[in-house]
């Protein structure tokens, strides 16, 4: 972004670090969430055990980045541009720790997937998945890139996640009237679509914060979509 | 390059040269510095030395009887009848009253010479002061002669003196006076005398055969002949002082250019003239009678070392003076004269007064020129004139000014302001000014100093509440520059006070007796300054003058420590710190 | 400088700015130290010059009380108004806009006078004080004012001079304050305290906020965000970024400012 190297080489040093962290840290989630889908379609219990365990890494980054936010700002006093950077690796790795803990909670799901008989569902959530997936790599790409096109794009991209979920809620909804026995596992699933749709929140609120970071200015947030009228069991 | 121990080694050698280094330039600058202050006290001390005997001065006391009909000729008791006294007279008589045995004329020329005559003037101020005094006998305090000043101080001769056992009868008590003893008592004068005279005599045939050496090497001519003919005249000479030393043991005239000889014995004094019958019988005149002419086995030969003639104190004015001094006439004390009275042709009556207040007048005049104007002048400069061509050419002749010769001013001085404007010549007015033209570009130049010592942020601070620049010049920056524009004004001035060579030019070297009066009205009276003074002295003819050199010299200096001192306290008292 | 440098100016630019700077060039003999400055300063808060030494901000905050007229070779041109009047008029005395405007320097520099005498110099030559009584009010209001009148009031009469440093810049401030300005103009005022004594002169500005139009030359961008409402970045003579300090400092839309005050400045 900026073409002069910082007077003070240190402190350049430091941000660089913040972001590579940042960076690995998004790739660590990304993958964690793409892990977790397979593991629900592939009712993959071992799988989904190595996501749970890898999520404790993913939060230990988050508290290392959150050091790192507090040193540059107690230390470095961080102006414009720089500023923008530590605020926004704080916030991302927020939502970064925030995707880490809805991967591990869908990995939880399929413990009980598993019990139940398999079903067709799988197609619907593993094809949100992939979307959501999608969003998150490109956004981690605009944030380290600092393409502000790109940060768009999946920032206004989230309103398909929200069509998908809506979709996957109805359908999920008349197989539960039609068989009252797969009430069960149909449950499990909502659970594990409103979490990718949490997911896709989330990587909205990265790419807001790629924006900021690049522009300064905040991204002019859609007219709320009307979502379901149910509430939230997230 | 090296590594670190062998760069440590490096530093190591050098280390020891570089700490004899400083050493050595420690040890020049100590040295430099005893050195100044050793030619220092080596100055002070000798003119400190020499001016001893200026600061004390011996005073004869005499009664002195004021007869009505010579002091007051006319008998009306009115100023002018006593100012017409003849007061010299009573001066002359009250002397002789000490010495009756004085009659002839010479003597009492020699007598009189012991005190100087202008002191019959200040008989005359103190009678016409107090009329009162007239009839009476007073004791009359006067300095006496310079010589007998430096008599007194053992700076004309040193004396010996014999004791004599043997016993001596002289043949009276007054005049001629012939002295017998029964043993050669004064066969050892003898021999001095012909030892004295056989070597005079060797002298002068060295000098005879050095002139025929001389002229043998010469052509003959009339410079040949005139060296033959002056080493004839040594020789005939040096033939009349052998033939006088051959018969010296048995008869010697002890002439004035031999040291001087006198017999102290029962009172009284004989300059002995010739020596008779193989130093048995000494014959001279009684310089003071003797009591009685009775033999006497207990009495004194006086040797008084340099011969008359080296002198210009006679030995009748030796014994006198001795005479006075053990009478309890002579007192020594602190010479107040130096300091109350004005110039005087006798060194014994003169003093620094009135140059003393020349130098003041003259100074009151220059620091009533040089130092507002100097002052305003640099703070027209400095703070308000702006920076172009003629400002800078201006600062440069001001600084030129100030290396310009002194004489230079005087010069000036006396183009201008005795001979254009007719003031009056000698005056402290027209000195003061021509010193106020000389010391201006000194008061300007530090003045100017001190204002750009000042800090621009005061002036900032109070062009920035809203002062004017003449309220900020005059209410904060003139303030704090105050001290050092005293300072270099009163060095200037006291550079100014010991200037000579400008005055000089506008005749401030003039001989002035009367001091000038402090008032306004001396400003134009005729007056001379210290400097001035000290350079008259020092080409004064008396002796007794280059005492008071010294003295006025250290006087001038006590002067200008005073002025310098001054500078330091106001300094001190006036000096902020900001 | 040969092409001319478009100033970037943030979108709250004040509608009757107190003091409006117009083409403002100086020059000092042949040299241009400020070329072509124009902004408008609002009343009644806070405005911060920045930029690296020798950026010019020091000139063009003197150029408001003519300060440079004391600089015999320097030279204004342009427009500098005061409530719409003109400052660089001949009819304009520097004395009576001085009074208007007073100023604070990097240097704490209280006469070498009494506390009470630094005060009332100002009121003093302006004739503000009919009596000795006024006088004692205005010089306990500015020190109440300037937050110094607790630690000084039982030694008014002591030399301003043996005040601690920061207190000498509040001394300063309050003598400012004496002759009841309409704008304060502040030079670096705390380059010379230690940060407790910058952090009371700063509450001290802000305080001051309410009542003044505050124009502070900084070379600290902290202080600048600190305590300025309004923030101006000055590089090589030239106004370069204009606008809220909040923007500036989080979001500068030039990249020299970006540069400078994140410290890349090459």
């Amino acid at each position: 972004m900026n073409v002069q190297p910082h007077t003070v080489k240190a402190f350049g040093e430091e941000l660089n670090q913040l972001s590579s962290d940042v960076a690995r840290m998004g790739g660590l989630a990304e993958a964690l969430v793409a892990d977790c889908i397979q593991a629900v379609v592939r009712r993959d219990g071992d799988l989904a055990a190595s996501i749970i365990d890898r999520d404790k890494q993913v939060d230990v980054m988050e508290r290392e980045i959150e050091k790192r936010v507090i040193r540059i700002i107690a230390l470095r006093q961080p102006m414009a541009t720089d500023l923008r950077a530590t605020i926004a690796a704080y916030r991302i790795s927020h939502d970064l720790e925030r995707i880490g803990d809805l991967a591990k909670n869908i990995a939880r799901r399929t413990h009980v997937l598993n019990e139940s008989e398999p079903v067709v569902l799988t197609r619907g959530v593993e094809r949100m998945g992939k979307l959501v997936v999608g969003h998150l790599h490109d956004t981690l790409n605009a944030y380290s890139s600092g393409a502000v096109d790109e940060a768009v794009t999946a920032w206004r991209a989230d309103e398909e996640v929200d069509e998908h979920y809506n979709s996957l809620f109805r359908e999920l909804l008349t197989y539960m009237m039609e068989d009252p026995r797969m009430i069960s596992s149909s449950t499990q699933m909502l659970f594990v679509a409103k979490n990718l749709e949490r997911i896709g929140d989330h990587c909205t609120n990265i790419a807001e914060m790629v924006h900021y970071l690049v522009t300064g200015e905040e991204l002019h947030r859609a007219p709320p979509v009307p979502k379901s009228d149910l509430s939230d069991p997230a | 390059m090296t590594d670190a121990t062998s760069i440590r080694e490096a530093v190591e050698r050098r280390l020891a040269k570089r700490y004899r280094a400083e050493a050595r330039f420690r040890s020049f600058g100590i040295a430099a510095i005893c050195f100044a202050i050793a030619v220092l006290l080596l100055l002070l001390g000798s003119i400190g030395y020499q001016s001893i005997s200026a600061f004390t001065v011996n005073e004869l006391s005499l009664p002195v009887t004021l007869e009505r009909e010579r002091v007051d000729p006319r008998g009306d008791g009115s100023p002018e009848s006593l100012r017409a006294g003849s007061y010299n007279g009573i001066l002359q008589d009250a002397l002789r009253e000490q010495f009756p045995s004085v009659t002839e004329r010479a003597q009492l020329r020699e007598l009189f010479a012991l005190y100087t005559p202008l002191n019959a003037a200040r008989l005359l101020n103190e009678v016409a002061e107090n009329p009162g005094l007239v009839g009476q006998t007073i004791y009359f305090d006067m300095p006496i002669s310079d010589h007998a000043d430096l008599y007194l101080q053992g700076r004309i001769t040193d004396s010996v003196r014999a004791e004599q056992s043997v016993a001596a009868s002289p043949s009276g008590v007054s005049g001629e006076v012939s002295i017998r003893t029964d043993e050669p008592a004064f066969a050892s004068l003898m021999a001095a005398a012909q030892n004295d005279l056989t070597e005079r005599a060797e002298a002068l045939e060295r000098r005879a055969s050095r002139y025929r050496n001389r002229a043998e090497g010469m052509d003959a001519g009339s410079a040949a002949e005139r060296l033959i003919s002056d080493a004839a005249t040594a020789e005939a000479q040096a033939e009349v002082l052998r033939a006088s030393a051959a018969s010296a043991l048995e008869e010697t005239s002890l002439s004035s250019d031999l040291q001087s000889r006198l017999v102290e014995i029962n009172g009284g004094v004989v300059k002995v003239e010739t020596i008779s019958q193989g130093g048995r019988v000494a014959t001279g005149r009684a310089l003071l009678p003797l009591v009685s002419a009775d033999a006497a086995n207990s009495w004194t030969i006086r040797t008084i070392e340099v011969p008359e003639t080296e002198r210009r104190f006679s030995d009748a004015q030796i014994v006198w003076t001795d005479a006075l001094a053990d009478a309890g006439l002579v007192t020594e004390r602190f010479n107040t004269y130096l300091f109350t009275n004005a110039d005087s042709r006798e060194p014994e009556l003169a003093g620094v007064q009135g140059a003393l207040i020349g130098s003041i007048l003259t100074m009151f005049v220059t620091m009533l020129l040089a130092v507002p104007i100097g002052v305003f002048t640099a703070i027209y400069l400095e703070e308000f004139a702006p920076k172009n061509k003629l400002t800078d050419l201006i600062e440069v002749n001001i600084n030129n000014l100030a290396a310009v010769p002194s004489i230079v001013f005087g010069l000036l001085g006396l183009a201008v302001f005795i001979n254009f404007f007719g003031l009056p010549r000698s005056a402290p007015l027209v000195g003061g000014m021509v010193l106020a033209l000389m010391t201006l570009p000194t008061v300007i130049i530090s003045s100017r100093a001190a204002l750009k010592a000042v800090p621009p942020s005061i002036r900032e601070a109070a062009l920035g509440v809203g002062a004017s620049r003449t309220q900020t010049v005059f209410h904060h920056v003139l303030p704090l520059a105050l001290p050092g524009i005293l300072t270099g004004s009163i060095i200037g001035l006291a550079q100014a006070l010991g200037e000579t060579a400008p005055l000089l030019m506008i005749g401030m070297v003039a001989f002035i007796a009367d001091a000038p009066s402090l008032a306004p009205g001396g400003l134009t009276e005729p007056a001379t300054v210290m400097p001035v003074q000290i350079y008259l002295w020092s080409d004064g003819a008396e002796r007794a003058f280059e005492a008071r050199t010294a003295a006025a010299i250290i006087v001038l200096l006590a002067l200008m420590i005073a002025f310098n001192a001054l500078a330091v306290f106001l300094r001190r008292r006036f000096e902020k710190r900001w | 400088m040969t092409e001319k440098i478009q100033t970037v100016y943030h979108a709250n630019q004040p509608a009757n700015p107190k003091v409006a700077l117009d083409g403002v060039d100086v020059f000092y003999g042949p040299k241009q130290a400020v070329f072509g400055v124009t902004m408008g300063i609002p009343d009644r808060s806070v405005t911060a010059f920045i930029g690296p030494s020798g950026c010019g901000k020091s000139t063009v905050l003197r150029t408001i009380n003519r300060m440079n007229d004391t600089i015999d070779i320097a030279r204004v041109t342009g427009s500098v108004k005061i409530d719409g009047e003109e400052v660089n008029a001949k009819d304009v005395d520097p004395v009576i806009l001085r009074a208007r405007v007073g100023m604070v320097f990097q240097k704490p520099n209280p006469f070498p006078k009494s506390i009470y005498d630094n005060i009332a110099y100002g009121p003093r030559i302006h004739g503000l004080a009919s009596s000795k009584s006024e006088l004692d009010d205005i010089v306990e209001t500015s020190l109440k004012k300037a937050g110094l009148w607790n630690e000084v009031s039982d030694r008014l009469d002591q030399p301003g001079t043996g005040l601690s440093g920061g207190q000498q810049q509040r001394l300063v401030i309050a003598r400012a304050i004496a002759v009841s300005p309409e704008v304060i103009l502040m030079d670096e005022p705390c380059s010379a305290l230690d940060p407790i004594a910058t952090a009371k002169i700063e509450e001290l500005i802000d305080e001051l906020r309410e009542n003044y139009c505050i124009i502070i030359v900084t070379h600290s961008m902290a202080q600048a965000a600190r305590v300025s409402q309004h923030t101006a970045f000055f590089h090589l003579g030239d106004l370069v970024e204009y606008g809220g300090t909040e923007e500036i400092f989080t979001n500068p839309h030039d990249q020299r400012t970006q540069d400078y005050i994140t410290g890349r400045f090459g």
